[in-house]
């Protein structure tokens, strides 16, 4: 279908899309991956769009002693093509390969990911999984909210409507880290029908520690499982102790029932997902 | 809002409503029906086009978001008189049958191989994955990708 009837504006400062956001009922736009689909349902008909694309300094992926900077900017492709990514943070790389379709790597945004918080989307779940902290800029100023406090329910976030995110920082990544993602979907791309990012670290005496394990698409949103995180803390990472972990983690979600699988198929995903994550982490 | 880009190599400027999606105005504003709309919301891949060399789907961009970018569409990939390679190897390998997913397969065929000529099976497959061919030509359509990768500069070809 075509769009309702939209006003649009490119400024060329966070500043100013900030007060633009504050005169009406505006929409950010970046790569649009997201909100064009739903202009085009007229699921959304917002009477302004704020373009991001003339504003600077959005796009940038920093490392440095704090972590992994990616503006809000950054697109898929371009985390896909950083060779430094690969080493510096595996798990985030192997989860952008599942988002979406190639045309659509080639637009989207970190930014735009975030702030759509589509449960089934990879962007959140590594948010999530990895206790990001994410950059937002409105009328009040910068404020930095941790992920897990962002993400409050389907396509909801902490995000005020005239609020900007300008990046996300994911904490630094040990090259020791264990990790895996496993994500479920019916044809390649498609939305996941679940998927979990987990790491965990390994003591000195061979015990798992400071594990994280998140679930996307069985969930309202994305979110660590601390149920499954504490069967795993303090034990040998062995077939046995990943068994428990997974157990817990189907017995914590409370997936929806939609056209596309039941509840039950979909927690039944998240216990063998969880338990091939942490095989994948164990290799 | 005006608008001004480069289109096929040539300068184009039009007069356009906000809402209007690049798709739209390359098809209703330039004449430029090559470019074709399945679905308008981002699933099917038809509607294809390269902006500023990367493969991007022109239902999900307005047309004011392009202002000032590099389009090609499927028109600018076409010599006057004979088929370029890529086409010949579609031509080749049967790999269209109503049509109506050209466009987009070949604009997104030609994106990745202008980028990775040696792309592998996989890897064609990966990417022809966000295009959508009801008549189920994809052996074809891939075989025809993997045979076309010779006239972008695979290694030792």
């Amino acid at each position: 279908m075509k769009l309702s009837p939209v006003r649009y504006a490119a400024p060329t400062s966070v500043e100013e899309a900030v007060a633009l956001l504050a005169t009406c009922d505006a929409k950010i736009i970046s790569g649009g991956q997201s909100l064009m689909p739903i202009m085009a349902f007229r699921l959304a008909s917002p009477e302004l769009l704020v373009d991001l694309k003339k504003i600077k300094g959005l796009g940038d992926i920093v490392l440095d002693s704090e972590g992994l900077h990616l503006g809000a900017k950054v697109k898929w492709i371009e985390i896909e093509t950083d060779v430094r990514l690969k080493t510096a943070h595996p798990l985030l790389t192997k989860a952008i390969e599942h988002v979406a379709h190639y045309q659509i790597r080639n637009r989207g945004t970190v930014g735009g990911s975030l702030a759509h918080a589509d449960p089934a989307s990879e962007m959140p779940a590594i948010a999530a999984c990895c206790d990001a902290v994410i950059s937002v800029v409105g009328s009040g100023g910068l404020r930095k909210i941790n992920a897990a406090d962002f993400f409050v329910g389907a396509l909801q976030t902490r995000l005020e409507p005239d609020e900007i995110i300008v990046k996300i920082l994911l904490p630094p990544w040990p090259a020791t880290r264990r990790w895996g993602f496993q994500e479920f979907s019916r044809r390649r791309g498609d939305f996941a029908l679940a998927g979990i990012a987990a790491y965990f670290d390994v003591e000195p005496d061979g015990r798992a520690t400071n594990a994280h394990i998140a679930v996307f698409g069985a969930s309202d949103y994305q979110r660590r499982l601390t149920g499954a995180e504490a069967e795993l803390n303090g034990k040998k990472p062995t077939a046995d102790t990943f068994a428990a972990a997974a157990r817990a983690a189907a017995a914590e979600v409370d997936p929806p029932s939609d056209i596309h699988a039941p509840a039950d198929y979909r927690r039944a995903l998240v216990e063998t997902l969880t338990g091939r994550a942490l095989a994948d982490a164990n290799r | 809002m005006k608008i001004e880009l480069d289109v096929n190599g040539k300068h184009m400027s039009a007069e356009v409503e906000e809402r209007t999606t690049l798709a739209d105005c390359l098809r209703y504003e330039f004449g430029l029906t090559g470019t074709h709309l399945g679905c308008e919301h981002g699933v099917c891949g038809a509607c294809t086009v390269i902006v500023n060399g990367a493969a991007v789907r022109s239902c999900l961009i307005l047309a004011v978001q392009a202002d000032g970018d590099s389009v090609t569409t499927v028109e600018g990939l076409s010599n006057d008189d004979a088929l370029t390679p890529l086409q010949a190897s579609f031509r080749k390998h049967h790999a269209l049958q109503c049509g109506f997913c050209t466009p987009g397969m070949v604009t997104t065929a030609h994106a990745l191989l202008t980028h990775e000529p040696n792309a592998d099976e996989d890897r064609v497959r990966d990417v022809l994955s966000g295009n959508i061919c009801r008549c189920t030509g994809y052996i074809s359509i891939v075989e025809a990708v993997l045979d076309a990768r010779s006239a972008y500069g695979r290694d030792g070809q």
